[in-house]
C-alpha cells in the first residue's frame, strides 16, 4: 500500500470542500472495498478524507412520506431497520443477499453504492484493464467472462456493477443526495447516478470531484409483495450471477430490476407495464439488445427463469 | 524441554508458511467469492518507491487494556493486534475479507480486522480471542469448540468463536439474515441461520458440522 496522509472532517461541506482542495484524495467510510484496492495499489490515494463523523449515520422519514438513509448508515442497520423490513423489503433482502455479515456490520450505505467491480482483470494489476488503466484495453473480452455483463455493455469493459442494495434502490427509484465542494446540495435520481461504460468505463457514475454523498431518500412505499431472488454459484457469501428485484401488485402489476447483468443496476422503462403479460414479456423489453459472449449465454435464460419464478411465488399469495 | 520463546517463533514461522499456502489453495474459489475483492488478486503491483511513510496517534482498548500507539497511518488494525500488541491469537489468512480468520469484535460488532485501518478507530473498544477467554477460564463458546472438535488446524477457529459469539448477540438482538422467512419476526434460532450467518467464516479443513454443534449448544441446544 502506498503512504497517505489522513484527516477526520466534522461536516459534509468540510469533507466535499477538503476533497476539492486536495489532488489525489479520497473519501473513506467503512473502508471495506477502498482498502482493498489500495492494498493491491489499483487505488493510490495520497490523502485520505475520514467521512464516520459527520451525523449521517441516521434514518430519518421525509416530508413526502419516505425514507432519508444516511450516507454512513452501515448495512446491517438498513437491513435491520424496522420501517425499511416492513415498508421497503426488497431493500432489506437485498442488503442480507450481500457479503457476509462482518462485512455488512462495516459497509455503509454510500460506499456501497460507491463500490467497484470485481472483473478479475480489473483486480489483476498484471493484465490491461481500460477501467484500471483507461485505453489499455479489455482482457475480459475474449478472456475469463462468464460472470460479465450480458446487456449495455462496450467494446472497452463488460464489466458488472456488484451491488445488491443498489439493485433494490433502483426498483425503489430512491434519490442520491449529495454536496458539492462550494457547499451546494443536490438529489441525482439513482437512474441518472450510474453511467455505461461507452468508451470511458474508468468514470462509473455521474458524481463530481470532491462532491460527497450525504443521503439516499426513498419515496413513499410502493406496497405490494417484495421480493429479491439472488442466484449464484454457492448459497452464500457471493455475487450474483443474476438477481431479481421486484414489487408485486395484487393485481399483477408491478416493476422489476436485475443485478448481475450490466455495468449498472439493469432497469428500462416499459418493461415494468408488461408485467402483467408474465415473464416472457418482461424479460423481452429488459433484455432487448443483449449481447452476452459464449461464456454468458446461460445468463438470459437465468433471468427469465428466476423471474417466472418470483412471478409464481407472488401468484401464490 | 525447549526454550519457551524459540518455540513461540516457530509455531508462528510454520503458521506464516501455511497461510500463504491456504491463500494460494484458494484462488480458484474466489472468483465467485462475494468479498471485496474476489478476483485473481495473486498478481501484484511492482514495488514503486512510494512517498515517506506517515505516523499518526492511536488510541485503543483492547480486551479491557487502555493503548496508546504511534502506527503508520497504513496499519491494519489486525496488524496492530498482532505486530504491535502481540495478541497473535487473531489470525491473518486471506487479508482481503474474504476468509474471516481475522474476525475481532469492535465496539460490540464483528468485523474483519484485516480490511479496517487502526487509526480510523481511535477510542474504540476491541474483543479478540484473548478477551473472551484464557486457558483454565475459557468463554462457554471456546469450551463448545473443544468439546464438540470445531476444529482440525485451528488457523480460523479464533476467527469462527469470535464470529459464533457475535451470532448469538446478532440473534438475541434480532438482526434478520438471508435466511430469516419473516422480516417482520424476530429471527429464530435455526441450523440454516447458524450456517448463514456464519458464512464470512471460512474453514478449509472442513469442521463446519461441527461448529454448528458447538454454536448450537451454547445457544441452547434449540437448534
Amino acid at each position: 500500500m502506498r503512504a497517505f496522509t489522513y484527516q477526520r472532517v466534522s461536516t459534509p461541506a468540510e469533507a466535499a470542500a477538503a476533497a476539492a482542495r486536495t489532488p489525489g484524495s479520497r473519501f473513506i467510510a467503512g473502508g471495506t472495498n477502498l482498502l482493498d484496492l489500495m492494498k493491491l495499489e489499483i487505488e493510490t490515494p495520497t490523502h485520505l478524507i475520514d467521512v464516520n463523523h459527520l451525523g449521517l449515520d441516521k434514518i430519518e422519514p421525509t416530508k413526502e412520506g419516505g425514507l432519508r438513509i444516511g450516507a454512513q448508515v452501515l448495512n446491517v442497520d438498513l437491513a435491520s431497520d424496522a420501517r425499511i423490513r416492513r415498508d421497503y423489503a426488497v431493500l432489506s433482502r437485498a442488503l442480507l443477499a450481500g457479503a457476509s455479515a462482518q462485512l455488512r456490520n462495516k459497509a455503509t450505505t454510500a460506499g456501497n453504492l460507491l463500490q467497484r467491480t470485481r472483473c478479475p482483470y480489473f483486480y489483476d494489476t498484471a493484465q490491461p484493464c481500460n477501467k484500471r488503466v483507461p485505453g489499455s484495453g479489455c482482457s475480459a473480452i475474449g478472456g475469463y467472462n462468464r460472470n460479465h455483463a450480458i446487456v449495455g455493455h462496450s467494446e472497452a469493459c463488460i464489466a458488472t456493477h456488484p451491488s445488491d442494495m443498489a439493485v433494490a434502490m433502483q426498483l425503489l427509484d430512491a434519490g442520491v443526495e449529495t454536496v458539492k465542494p462550494d457547499g451546494s446540495t443536490r438529489t441525482i435520481p439513482i437512474a441518472d447516478f450510474y453511467r455505461l461504460p461507452g468508451n470511458t468505463p474508468h468514470i462509473e457514475n455521474n458524481l463530481m470531484a470532491g462532491e460527497l454523498i450525504t443521503a439516499v431518500t426513498l419515496p413513499r412505499p410502493l406496497g405490494g409483495r417484495h421480493f429479491y431472488r439472488k442466484v449464484r454459484d454457492r448459497a452464500s457469501y457471493a455475487f450474483a450471477l443474476v438477481s431479481v428485484a421486484a414489487v408485486v401488485q395484487p393485481d399483477g402489476s408491478g416493476r422489476v430490476a436485475l443485478g448481475g447483468v450490466a455495468h449498472k443496476p439493469w432497469r428500462v422503462p416499459g418493461a415494468d407495464a408488461s408485467m402483467a403479460g408474465g415473464a416472457n414479456a418482461v424479460v423481452e423489453r429488459l433484455l432487448a439488445g443483449a449481447k452476452p459472449t459464449a461464456d454468458n449465454a446461460f445468463k438470459v435464460t437465468l433471468v427469465q427463469r428466476t423471474l417466472e419464478s418470483v412471478l409464481a411465488e407472488a401468484k401464490k399469495g | 524441554m525447549d526454550d519457551p520463546i524459540e518455540t513461540n517463533i516457530a509455531r508462528r514461522n510454520v503458521l506464516k508458511t501455511g497461510a500463504l499456502a491456504a491463500t494460494a489453495t484458494a484462488v480458484p474459489l474466489s472468483a465467485m467469492a462475494q468479498a471485496p475483492n474476489a478476483g485473481t488478486a495473486t498478481a501484484t503491483t511492482p514495488a514503486v518507491p512510494a512517498s515517506a511513510p506517515v505516523t499518526s496517534k492511536v488510541k485503543l482498548r483492547v480486551n479491557g487494556k487502555q493503548h496508546e500507539l504511534t502506527v503508520d497511518t497504513r496499519t491494519s488494525l489486525l496488524d496492530v493486534l498482532r505486530e504491535n500488541l502481540h495478541l497473535t491469537g487473531t489470525k491473518k489468512g486471506c487479508d482481503q475479507g474474504q476468509c474471516g480468520a481475522c474476525t475481532v469484535i469492535l465496539d460490540g460488532r464483528r468485523i474483519n480486522s484485516c480490511l479496517s485501518l487502526a487509526i480510523m478507530h481511535d477510542g474504540s473498544e476491541v474483543t479478540t480471542i484473548e478477551g473472551l477467554g484464557q486457558p483454565g477460564k475459557l468463554h462457554p463458546m471456546q469450551a463448545a469448540f473443544v468439546k464438540h472438535d470445531g476444529y482440525q488446524c485451528g488457523y480460523c477457529t479464533p476467527g469462527q468463536i469470535c464470529s459464533a459469539v457475535s451470532v448469538l448477540d446478532e440473534i438475541r438482538k434480532g438482526v434478520p439474515s438471508h435466511v430469516t422467512a419473516d422480516l417482520n419476526q424476530k429471527p429464530l434460532l435455526s441450523i440454516d441461520e447458524i450456517r448463514e450467518r456464519m458464512s464470512g467464516n471460512i474453514c478449509r479443513c472442513g469442521a463446519y458440522s461441527n461448529i454448528v454443534d458447538a454454536i448450537t449448544e451454547v445457544a441452547g441446544g434449540k437448534a
